[in-house]
C-alpha cells in the first residue's frame, strides 16, 4: 500500500520535473509529461479500489518542522472514492493530452503545460487524501493556483486574462470562508489534525456549528459552482486547454463535494437540524435548473458544458440534501440512499463531463472553432469523436441505459421516499424538487440534442467544419476509455453500488447494500422490489433484442429493398447550410417560454433595398440574455468595494512619516488591548 | 422462467398487433364525426405492410444516426410498453424498471427523433425537432408530479404493484380526488406526448403546425413504417397506462389462462373506449398555437401538484 503511495507521488514528481529538464521537442515533451501522469493515475486507480475494499484506512505521514502542520495522509473509503474518481478522469485526460498538447506547439510552452498538468493532478489528489487541516488548506491553495496558471495558458487573449483574474478572485474569496470554517474547528479541537476535528476536546456550541455549516457552504460552494456563486465557472473552464477543462469541470469541482461531505457528515458527525439539508436541497434544485437553462442559450460549446457542470453539481446536491434531511430525522437507510445517489452521480458526472470536454477539445483541435454554429456534418468527418460525444450526450441527458440515468433514477427514488418524513412542508417540497429535476433532465436532453445535432449532423456550416479530420489516436483512446466507463457504470451498477455503500455506511451509520441491490445484484430496488426496481442490464438487453426485432420485422415484411440515396428536398433549390436550422433557432421556443428567467433583449436591424421596402438587403439579428447574477449581485458588490477603497484613499498620503505614525499608533493600541 | 418468457412474447405481440388498430379507430371516429365514411379501421395495417415493401430514400446529407433512429425509437417505445401492465397486472418485465424508467425510455426515443429531424439538413426537420424539445420539456415535469400522486396513494412507483393493488381494491380508492387530479394531468400529458390535437395534429403536413410529422418528414419505406408503428405503440402505451392505473378492474391478477383471456378482452374494450374519446376530442377542439400549448401543459403541472396537495391534506 505504502509502495503504491510512493509510486503515485513519485510519478507525479517526475511528471512535474521531467518536462522542464528534457529536450524541447513537442513529441518528447508531451510524452515526458504524459507517461508519468498515466503511471500516477493508474496507481491512483488501484489505490482507490484498495482503499474502498480494505477494512482499515490506509495512512502515511511525513514529519514537518512547521508547528500545527503535518503532512499526514489517510485513505478512508470517502477519500478513496474521490481518489478513484480523480484518477480515472486523470488517466483519460493524460492519455488524451499526449495528442492534444501538440496543438499548442508554438503558441504556448508544452513543457510548462505538462508540468503544471501533473502538478494540478497531484494537488487534487492531496486535497482528498490530506488528514490535517493545515495540509488540506495548502493543497487546496496549490490546486487553485495551479489551475489558475493552467486557465491562463493562452494569456495573450484578453478574455482569457479576464477569466483567469475572475477565477483567482472568486476562488480566494471562497478560500477565506473555508479558513474561517477550519478555524472554528481548530478553536475547539486545538489542533489541525482531522482526527481531533472529529472528536474535539470540548464539543462545538450550536451557534458555532451553524456558522461552520454556512462558512463551509459558501467556501466550498464557490469552488463547486453553486448558484449564485457559479459566475466564474462559465468564464474559467472554457478558457483553459480542453483536457484541463475536463479535469476542472469533471473533477476539481468535486473536491468541494468531497469537502462538504467530510465537514457535514464526518467532522460534524451527521448531527444537524433539518433546515441544513433543506438549504442544500434548495441550492441544489436552483443550481440544477438555472445551470441547464443558461446552458441552453450558449453556443460556445465549452461554455455550454461549463454551465452543465453547475446543473450537475445541483443534481448531486439534491441527492446529498435529501440525505441530510433524512439524516436529521434519524431515517438512516434513506439518508444512506440519498448520499449514495449523490456520490454515484459524482463519479458519473466526472466521467461524462470529462468525456464531453475532451470531445469539445477534439472539435477545437480539428476545426479551430468553438461556436457550434460553425460546426455541422462532423459525424461523417470525425466518426470516432462523434460516437464518443454521442455517448457522453446520452449519459448527461440521463437516458437509459447509461450511467447518468442510473444515478438520476436513484436521486428520484430518494426524493420520492419523502413520504416517510414527519412534516407536510418537506413532504411537499421533495416531490416538487423531483419535478424540477424532471424539468432539468428534459432541458438537458434538449440542450444536448442541440449540441450534438447542430455540431455533428447535417451539412457543415463553415469551411472549418468542411475541412475537419479525425483526431490522432491518443485523443481517441482517452475519449474511448471514458465512453466505455459511461456505458459500464450504467449497465453494471452492481459493481459500483457495493463500493459506494462502503463509503456511505460509516457516514450514515448503516449499510444498505443488501437493500439497494436485489435479484443477486441484477436489479436496483431501494427499500424493496414492491416499491420500485430498475435493472439496466435487463433494459439494455431488452433494447437490443427489440431493435433486432424491428429489423427482423422489416426484413420479414419487406425483404431487402435497395436503398436509394438522394439529396434532401429543399423546396426546389439545392440545400445549403444556410437553410439549416441553427442552434439559436432551435432554442427559440424555449427562450420564449422561459423569458421570465432569461429577460432576453432582441435587436433586429433591417436594411432595405433602395427600390422597394418589400425587399430586405440584409438583416442583423442580435439577442442577449440578461446576466442577472452579475448585474444585480456582483456589480453592486464590486462597486461597493471600489467606493469604499476610494474613501479610504484619504489615509494614503504617500508620506513615509505618516505611515510610521500609523504603525506606532497601531502598536500602542494593540499594547493597550493586551493590558 | 418459461412462463415469464411466454408472457413477454405475448405482451410484445399484443402491443404490436393492437397499436395500428388504435390509430385506425381514432381516424374512423374522426371521419364519422365529420360525416365521412372514412377508411377501414384496419387501414393502418395495410399502410405498414405497403411501407415495408417500398424502396427507402435516404438523404445524402444524413449520417448513420438517421438510419439507426427508427430502430432505436421502435425498441425504446416497445420496451416502455413492456413495463406497462396490459392484460395481466404482474408484468414479467416489471423488475426491469418502474414508472420513472418508463418516462426515461420514452425520452430516449424522443432524443433520437430530435436528432434525426436535424440530420437531413432541411429546415422542416429542424422546426419539428425544436418544437418537440419544448413540448417534451413541459410535459415531463407534469408527468412526474402526476405519477407521484398516483404512487403515493398506492405506496409504490412500480406499475405492476400500483395496478395490482388498485385492481384488488387495496389502494386508497376511498378518497379518489388525488387520483382524479392525476388522471386529468396524465390525460393531457398523453395527448401531448402522442402528438394529438390540441398539441399536434398527426393528420396534417402543414409547416406552420406540424411537430412529429416534421421530424419524420424525410423518412420513407421501412424506416417510416417503423416510426409510424412506434408512434402507434406510444399511443398504446399511454392508453394502457391510463386504462390500467385508473380502471384496472377486469385485468388478470394471476397468470391463469382463463383470467388472462378475459383480461385481454376487457383491455381491448378499455383502450378502444379511450381511443374513441381521443377521436371525439380531436373533432371538438382546434389545434392550439405552439405558445398556447404552454398554458395547457402548465394546467397539467398544476393538476399534478394539486393531486399531491390533496393527498397530504386529506390524509392529515
Amino acid at each position: 500500500m505504502l509502495n503504491l503511495l510512493w509510486i503515485l507521488f513519485g510519478s507525479y514528481a517526475a511528471g512535474i520535473l521531467l518536462p522542464l529538464c528534457l529536450p524541447r521537442r513537442p513529441e518528447v515533451q508531451s510524452l515526458t509529461a504524459g507517461a508519468p501522469a498515466i503511471m500516477a493515475t493508474s496507481a491512483g486507480v488501484v489505490l482507490g479500489i484498495l482503499g474502498l475494499t480494505s477494512s482499515e484506512p490506509i495512512t502515511g505521514s511525513l514529519a514537518s518542522t512547521v508547528p500545527l502542520l503535518a503532512f499526514s495522509i489517510r485513505i478512508d473509503p470517502l477519500a478513496a472514492f474521490f481518489l478513484l474518481t480523480i484518477s480515472l478522469a486523470g488517466l483519460a485526460a493524460s492519455i488524451y493530452a499526449i495528442g492534444y498538447v501538440q496543438h499548442f506547439d508554438g503558441r504556448a510552452s508544452i513543457s510548462t503545460l505538462g508540468s503544471l498538468f501533473n502538478g494540478f493532478l497531484c494537488s487534487m489528489t492531496l486535497v482528498v487524501l490530506a488528514d490535517n487541516g493545515f495540509f488540506f488548506l495548502l493543497a487546496w491553495e496549490l490546486m487553485s493556483l495551479l489551475s489558475y496558471f493552467l486557465v491562463v495558458t493562452e494569456h495573450e487573449k484578453t478574455e482569457v486574462r479576464y477569466a483567469g483574474l475572475f477565477y483567482l478572485i472568486m476562488t480566494h474569496v471562497g478560500t477565506a470562508f473555508i479558513i474561517v470554517a477550519f478555524l472554528i474547528f481548530f478553536q475547539s479541537a486545538e489542533s489541525f489534525s482531522f482526527e481531533t476535528f472529529r472528536h474535539p476536546k470540548q464539543s462545538l456550541p450550536e451557534g458555532m456549528r451553524t456558522l461552520a455549516f454556512l462558512m463551509a457552504m459558501i467556501g466550498f460552494g464557490t469552488k463547486a459552482g453553486i448558484v449564485p456563486l457559479h459566475v466564474w465557472l462559465p468564464y474559467a473552464h472554457p478558457a483553459a486547454p480542453s483536457h484541463i477543462s475536463a479535469l476542472m469541470s469533471g473533477v476539481m469541482i468535486k473536491t468541494a463535494i468531497y469537502a462538504l461531505i467530510r465537514v457535514y457528515f464526518d467532522f460534524l458527525g451527521g448531527q444537524f437540524p433539518w433546515w441544513w439539508g433543506f438549504a442544500v436541497l434548495f441550492l441544489g434544485a436552483t443550481s440544477a435548473l438555472l445551470g441547464v437553462m443558461y446552458a441552453l442559450m450558449e453556443h460556445d460549446l465549452k461554455r455550454l458544458l461549463a454551465f452543465h457542470s453547475v446543473e450537475n453539481i445541483g443534481i448531486i446536491l439534491l441527492g446529498i440534501g435529501a440525505g441530510m434531511i433524512f439524516q436529521s430525522y434519524g431515517l438512516k437507510e434513506l439518508a444512506a440512499l440519498g448520499l449514495l445517489a449523490g456520490l454515484y452521480h459524482t463519479i458519473n458526472h466526472a466521467m461524462f463531463k470529462a468525456l464531453l470536454f475532451l470531445g469539445a477539445g477534439s472539435l477545437l483541435y480539428a476545426t479551430h472553432a468553438r461556436n457550434i454554429e460553425e460546426y455541422g456534418g462532423l459525424l461523417r468527418r470525425m466518426p470516432w469523436t462523434g460516437v464518443f460525444f454521442l455517448i457522453g450526450a446520452v449519459s448527461i441527458s440521463a437516458l437509459p441505459p447509461t450511467n447518468g440515468f442510473v444515478s438520476e433514477w436513484l436521486v428520484f427514488q430518494s426524493l420520492f421516499l419523502s413520504y416517510q418524513l414527519p412534516t407536510v412542508f418537506l413532504k411537499l417540497m421533495l416531490p416538487i424538487a423531483a419535478a424540477l429535476l424532471a424539468l432539468t433532465g428534459v432541458l438537458a436532453l434538449a440542450c444536448f440534442a442541440k449540441a450534438f445535432g447542430i455540431s455533428f449532423l447535417a451539412l457543415p456550416r463553415s469551411a472549418h467544419a468542411r475541412h475537419a479530420e479525425e483526431v490522432p489516436a491518443p485523443m481517441r483512446v482517452g475519449m474511448g476509455l471514458l465512453a466505455a466507463l459511461c456505458v459500464g457504470l450504467g449497465v453494471a451498477p452492481m459493481v459500483m453500488v457495493p463500493l459506494l455503500d462502503r463509503v456511505v455506511a460509516p457516514l450514515a451509520g448503516i449499510s444498505i447494500e443488501g437493500k439497494v441491490l436485489a435479484m443477486d445484484g441484477w436489479a436496483l430496488a431501494p427499500v424493496n422490489v414492491e416499491f420500485s426496481s430498475l435493472s439496466t442490464p435487463a433494459l439494455s438487453l431488452l433494447l437490443m433484442a427489440l431493435a433486432l426485432l424491428g429489423w427482423g420485422l422489416a426484413v420479414a415484411l419487406g425483404g431487402h429493398p435497395q436503398k436509394r440515396h438522394y439529396k434532401t428536398w429543399g423546396c426546389g433549390i439545392n440545400l445549403t447550410p444556410r437553410m439549416e436550422y441553427t442552434g439559436t433557432g432551435f432554442v427559440q421556443p424555449i427562450k420564449r417560454v422561459f423569458s421570465t428567467v432569461y429577460q432576453p433583449t432582441v435587436k433586429i436591424e433591417t436594411e432595405f433595398l433602395d427600390e422597394s421596402r418589400y425587399f430586405a438587403k440584409r438583416r442583423r439579428f442580435e439577442f442577449h440574455i440578461e446576466p442577472i447574477f452579475e448585474k444585480y449581485l456582483y456589480h453592486p458588490l464590486v462597486s461597493f468595494f471600489t467606493t469604499m477603497a476610494d474613501r479610504l484613499k484619504v489615509i494614503q498620503a504617500g508620506s513615509l512619516h505618516l505611515y510610521l505614525t500609523y504603525i506606532f499608533v497601531t502598536l500602542i493600541l494593540l499594547l493597550l488591548l493586551a493590558v | 422462467m418459461l412462463q415469464a418468457v411466454i408472457l413477454v412474447v405475448a405482451q410484445v405481440m399484443v402491443l404490436l398487433a393492437v397499436s395500428p388498430f388504435l390509430v385506425g379507430l381514432i381516424r374512423k371516429v374522426k371521419a364519422r364525426l365529420q360525416l365521412r365514411r372514412g377508411a377501414s379501421v384496419f387501414q393502418p395495417y395495410a399502410d405498414l405492410a405497403k411501407l415495408f415493401q417500398k424502396q427507402p430514400v435516404i438523404s445524402t446529407t444524413a449520417s448513420w444516426v438517421f438510419t439507426a433512429t427508427p430502430y432505436i425509437v421502435f425498441a425504446s417505445t416497445l420496451s416502455a410498453g413492456l413495463l406497462v401492465p396490459t392484460f395481466i397486472s404482474q408484468t414479467p418485465m416489471n423488475f426491469a424498471g418502474n414508472i420513472i424508467a418508463l418516462v426515461y425510455l420514452l425520452a430516449l426515443g424522443t432524443f433520437f427523433l430530435i436528432l434525426a429531424g436535424l440530420d437531413a439538413g432541411s429546415a422542416f426537420g429542424g422546426m419539428g425537432s425544436s418544437r418537440e424539445a419544448i413540448v417534451a420539456s413541459l410535459t415531463e415535469p407534469a408527468m412526474i408530479l402526476s405519477i407521484f400522486a398516483i404512487a403515493l396513494t398506492n405506496g409504490s412507483t412500480s406499475l405492476s404493484t400500483i395496478v395490482q393493488k388498485t385492481a384488488l381494491l387495496e389502494g386508497a380508492v376511498a378518497d379518489p380526488s388525488p387520483h382524479l387530479m392525476a388522471l386529468a394531468a396524465l390525460f393531457i400529458v398523453a395527448l401531448a406526448e402522442t402528438g394529438r390535437v390540441p398539441v399536434d395534429n398527426p393528420a396534417t403536413h402543414l409547416e406552420l403546425t406540424m411537430i412529429h410529422e416534421a421530424m419524420v418528414l424525410e423518412y420513407s419505406g421501412r424506416y417510416l413504417a417503423l416510426l409510424e408503428w412506434a408512434a402507434g405503440l406510444k399511443l398504446a402505451v399511454f392508453l394502457s397506462l391510463i386504462a390500467n392505473i385508473f380502471a384496472p378492474w377486469g385485468i388478470a391478477t394471476t397468470p391463469a389462462p382463463a383470467a388472462m383471456m378475459v383480461g385481454f378482452l376487457i383491455y381491448l374494450v378499455k383502450i378502444a373506449v379511450l381511443a374513441v374519446v381521443i377521436g371525439i376530442i380531436e373533432c371538438m377542439f382546434a389545434k392550439l398555437r405552439l405558445f398556447r400549448v404552454t398554458d395547457l401543459l402548465g394546467v397539467a403541472f398544476i393538476l399534478g401538484l394539486l393531486g399531491l396537495l390533496f393527498f397530504y391534506i386529506l390524509r392529515s
